[in-house]
């Protein structure tokens, strides 16, 4: 059966442990090191990584240029310079109010792009 | 608004330490408080820090840094705390008479019955880290790269060397990428990451920005731009090793290797300043040395995360309240708490046993060297342990933190001193 070792460090917690993974295809057969929740992070990372993404999008009328903005959830990895793409051409007006959407089901993913802040119009 | 003369509780600073004071100020009863600032805008240096991964303690949520600040201007404002924006404090006096300039209003003179200081802290700069090479423009902190990027909206440049593996040097590897910038080299002189582990694997390995330990910049190249810089690996005593140097051609060298507590406003009152911590000398309420000034997060010491520094301005605020409102804070002096085996510091360096009678009394510190086994953390009195709990290993890199129990008034009564030692178990 071709399987394939990987390591991979953990983020759960501050430790940061080296596991190594063996899987075969999409499945995980084994992890080495680390503890359970170690072992749900290395399944998740090795068949859909995803990652927390914030960035700032264009904004008139407000204290700043920039809005910073947040993904309502972890964002599929591989997509990240797509969606950081889509940011560069947006552009919203003040006021703005801490969580809004600024875009809706981005991409497709289900996921939103909201405000990191309020800013009001000035 | 209309602008008085004379406050229960005047912060200094509205990042997350002053904020929080404030608010518990507020609520502890103080009458009219006041949180003043040089920014134009609440909130401090969150509001440049747009990454996730603020709040996990304090709301149990992942939020990005102008988030966390959010929810503390809305509630500061909501709790009536006035606020004194783009004004800059000059001085404080011993007797908490406060002088300020500002632009709208002048010279101010403003009295207190309490302080808190809540300045933050500044980030280490290259003459502090004696870096050699010609001076030109291009050389920045990693967190003044952050202020230009993430809030005014310029890029400092194209390519990019970053000097220590920081948490911020990361993060704005990261951002800089995200941006259209390259970032040739992460350089750390240290035989280890400085930041945490999920910074770099989250900001550089995924987008395979190359870290390079024991390595540090030798000299810095270019006559009215950075052009390159010559980087070399370090012997354990960080001495340049001959014949590893590498010419690595940038436009900017950002620096992330340390922060300071910015002490300036507490050094004229006449606080006094712990030389290890670089910030004042506190105890359990975060009095310093100067009776009614307070001081509660980055300006005592350096946390890892915000949520203990909003803590730490909780803390502070309540007493600032008391103190304001009664004209005193503990029946019972203060006993000093002292950093033993493996501890490089401990905060508050004193405390006042009574005040355990109102709650626990948290003690945190910082270890001198790593030890990756399991840990006792251990209060003792003498010889006596007094409490003590497991860690599974301890990093200087890694506040570690303690609570004295409400139930151990009494043997810490009995205490002329306590000491705290980090040991493997």
């Amino acid at each position: 059966m071709p399987t394939t070792m990987e390591k991979v460090i953990c983020t759960t917690c501050p430790k940061g442990c080296t596991l190594e993974v063996t899987r075969d295809g999409d499945t995980v057969v084994s992890v080495i090191n680390g503890c359970k929740r170690g072992h749900e992070y290395a399944r998740q990372e090795l068949t859909d990584p995803r990652r927390m993404v914030a960035s700032s999008v264009r904004i008139s009328g407000g204290i700043h240029p920039l809005m910073p903005v947040y993904t309502s959830a972890p964002f599929p990895k591989p997509r990240i310079p797509e969606l950081l793409k889509v940011l560069r051409n947006v552009e919203i007006k003040t006021p703005v109010k801490v969580d809004q959407v600024v875009i809706e089901n981005v991409l497709g993913t289900g996921i939103d792009i909201r405000a990191s802040r309020t800013m009001e119009k000035i | 608004m209309t602008r008085k003369e004379r406050y229960d509780v005047v912060v200094i600073g509205s990042g997350p330490g002053g904020l929080a004071a404030a608010i518990a100020a507020k609520r502890n009863g103080a009458g009219d408080v006041l949180c003043i600032d040089r920014d134009l805008e609440p909130g401090g240096i969150l509001l440049q820090c747009i990454h996730n991964g603020f709040g996990m303690e304090t709301f149990k949520e992942d939020l990005p840094g102008p988030s966390y600040a959010q929810r503390f201007i809305d509630q500061a404002y909501a709790a009536q705390v006035e606020f004194l924006l783009d004004t800059m404090v000059l001085e404080i006096t011993r007797d908490k008479h406060i002088f300020a300039t500002s632009k709208q209003h002048g010279f101010l003179e403003i009295e207190a019955k309490a302080v808190v200081l809540a300045m933050g802290c500044r980030e280490r700069t290259r003459a502090q880290v004696r870096l050699p090479g010609t001076r030109p423009a291009g050389v920045y902190t990693a967190g003044t790269a952050q202020r230009w990027v993430n809030v005014e909206g310029y890029m400092p440049g194209k390519n990019f060397v970053i000097l220590g593996s920081g948490d911020i040097g990361m993060i704005m590897a990261r951002r800089l990428t995200f941006e259209g910038a390259k970032v040739e080299r992460v350089l750390e002189v240290m035989p280890y990451l400085s930041g945490l582990t999920r910074n770099y694997v989250q900001c550089l390995m995924d987008y395979d920005i190359e870290l390079q330990l024991k390595h540090t910049v030798k000299n810095i190249i270019g006559k009215n731009r950075v052009e390159a810089i010559e980087a070399c690996a370090v012997d354990d005593k960080w001495n340049p090793i001959p014949g590893t140097e590498e010419i690595i051609p940038c436009d900017t060298l950002l620096l992330s290797v340390g922060l300071i507590p910015e002490n300036e406003l507490s050094r004229k009152a006449g606080v006094l300043i712990d030389p290890i911590t670089a910030g004042p000398y506190v105890d359990d309420g975060f009095q310093t040395s100067v009776p009614g000034v307070f001081s509660a997060g980055n300006v005592v010491h350096v946390y890892d995360l915000v949520d203990w520094v909003s803590e730490a301005g909780l803390t502070a605020g309540k007493s600032a309240a008391i103190l304001a409102q009664k004209g005193k804070l503990a029946e019972s002096p203060a006993i000093p708490v002292k950093a033993a085996d493996n501890v490089r510091y401990v905060v508050p360096q004193t405390l006042h046993p009574d005040h355990l009678a109102d709650g626990d009394i948290r003690l945190q510190m910082r270890v001198t060297r790593p030890i990756e086994k399991p840990v006792w953390v251990e209060v003792r009195s003498g010889d006596n342990l007094i409490t003590r709990r497991g860690e599974p290993y301890a990093r200087p890199g890694e506040m570690v933190t303690i609570n004295l129990k409400q139930d151990l008034l009494d043997v810490v009564k009995a205490a002329p001193e306590l000491t705290v030692a980090v040991v493997e178990r």
